[in-house]
């Protein structure tokens, strides 16, 4: 018994080394999958206070430019109102409003140098916001939330090699998985897209409802470069992103209200086949 | 330790904490060369300080700048990592010197300071980065990440201590 306890004393550096080793990996290990909760998480009370103070200062360094994105927003959107006939506005607007409610949000940190990036905004669930719902800028998307707490929320960006968001082209409907490369802050990958799509230079990628977290049809990217090997069915297409994710200041946050029913019914039926 | 240097400690924590998260953390250096000065902490730490409270305030710290980055774990393991090994590495920088106690990083020759804060940034940035891009396949990403994040952080480092160095009298 006495050498047991002259073992813990004589080796207590490397013992608590190790356990405090193996808590930072146990931690690390976590982070990088996507489906966990996370524990270390800068949607908290202390880092999203420390990073709402820095915000509220810088923010004040590219207000001229934050301003023009919103009033370009504000145009496009004022010529789809005088543009849309009655029609129209029955059939999808007012449907589409009842299915998603949107909130603003401000983004207080923000990365794109990392593998692994995450945006943190300065609302959270008091303001209605959970995890896994989709995050867009005026332009395009953004990222997915997957942290929230009483008033702040971390977002997984689509910089992130965890992040996989359904997309699909506007023109066909032929619809993949978006992955990061970590190369770009502005080139994403579009895989699974196969060989029979018809792929050309520029063309839009748009969100897919399948996933219900995005509404359909929400802007992502334009085709940059594609390619395929004479051996490969499927298609590897490299996507400029709308959003510039390097200077991202004013989010909309979408909260699909049927997403729980949805999910809900999927499962009933996966239950029932097996 | 006593109170003075505690304080002095504890001020130092904080201090590099926030110009860490607050400031280089955005610098992002050709896109993403990114330095790091925090591990000062533990490189100044006093030589006759407790070394098991070090591992463990080293924890801490690496577990603050992961809180503020999102990051999980992976500077909490760098951190806690190269306060393990710190005495290896005073003994192969400073020698037997640092052995019988007679030593104090701030009074040292500089070359030997530099080759010190070289090691240990080394030791912090290739656990990080391999913690951090966790993928052997990238294994030339880790090594290039290492070595430009490395030459930045040692300019800074050794920048730093000799700004605040004390002249000897």
């Amino acid at each position: 018994m006495q050498q047991i306890i002259f073992f813990f004393i004589r080796n207590k550096n490397f013992l608590l080394f190790a356990l405090l080793f193996f808590i930072s990996f146990t931690l690390t290990l976590n982070s990088h999958s996507y489906h966990k909760s996370k524990f270390v998480t800068s949607a908290n009370f202390f880092s999203g206070g420390i990073y709402s103070i820095k915000s509220n200062i810088t923010d004040y360094f590219d207000l001229r430019e934050q301003n023009n994105i919103l009033t370009e927003e504000n145009v496009r959107l004022r010529s789809m109102i005088v543009n849309s006939t009655p029609e129209n506005e029955v059939d999808t607007t007012i449907q589409g409003l009842k299915n998603y409610d949107i909130v603003s949000a401000r983004v207080i940190n923000n990365n794109y140098s990392k593998t692994k990036n995450n945006l943190t905004l300065d609302k959270g669930e008091s303001h209605g916001l959970k995890i896994d719902m989709g995050v867009i800028s005026s332009e395009g998307v953004v990222g997915i939330i997957n942290s929230t707490s009483g008033n702040y929320a971390s977002v997984q960006s689509v910089l992130n090699t965890n992040s996989q968001v359904v997309a699909k082209f506007k023109k066909s409907n032929h619809f993949g998985t978006l992955l990061w490369d970590t190369k770009k802050p502005n080139i994403v990958q579009l895989t699974e897209i196969p060989r029979i799509a018809p792929v050309a230079l520029g063309d839009t990628i748009v969100t897919d409802s399948k996933s219900t977290i995005f509404p359909e049809g929400i802007l992502i990217g334009t085709v940059r470069n594609f390619e395929r090997d004479l051996d490969q069915d499927y298609y590897h297409i490299d996507i400029a992103l709308f959003t510039d994710m390097t200077s991202v200041k004013h989010v909309y946050v979408i909260s699909n209200n049927v997403a729980e029913e949805i999910q809900q019914l999927e499962q009933k039926v996966e239950d029932e086949e097996q | 330790m006593k109170s003075n240097e505690t304080l002095v400690n504890t001020v130092r924590f904080i201090v590099l904490v926030l110009v860490q998260v607050l400031l280089l953390n955005n610098i992002n250096f050709m896109g993403y060369v990114n330095p790091y000065i925090y591990p000062l902490f533990i490189l100044v730490f006093p030589l006759t300080g407790n070394k098991t409270l070090l591992i463990f305030l080293s924890f801490i710290l690496g577990l603050t700048i992961d809180i503020f980055g999102d990051s999980g774990g992976v500077h909490a393991a760098a951190a806690v990592f190269i306060a393990w090994i710190r005495p290896v590495a005073l003994k192969y920088s400073f020698g037997v010197s640092y052995e019988l106690n007679s030593l104090k990083i701030s009074t040292a020759p500089l070359p030997r300071q530099i080759v010190y804060i070289i090691w240990m940034v080394l030791f912090h940035h290739l656990m990080l980065f391999s913690m951090e891009i966790f993928n052997v396949r990238h294994i030339l990403l880790i090594l290039k990440s290492t070595l430009f994040s490395g030459i930045f952080s040692v300019i800074l480092m050794v920048c730093t201590v000799m700004l605040f160095s004390k002249k000897p009298s």
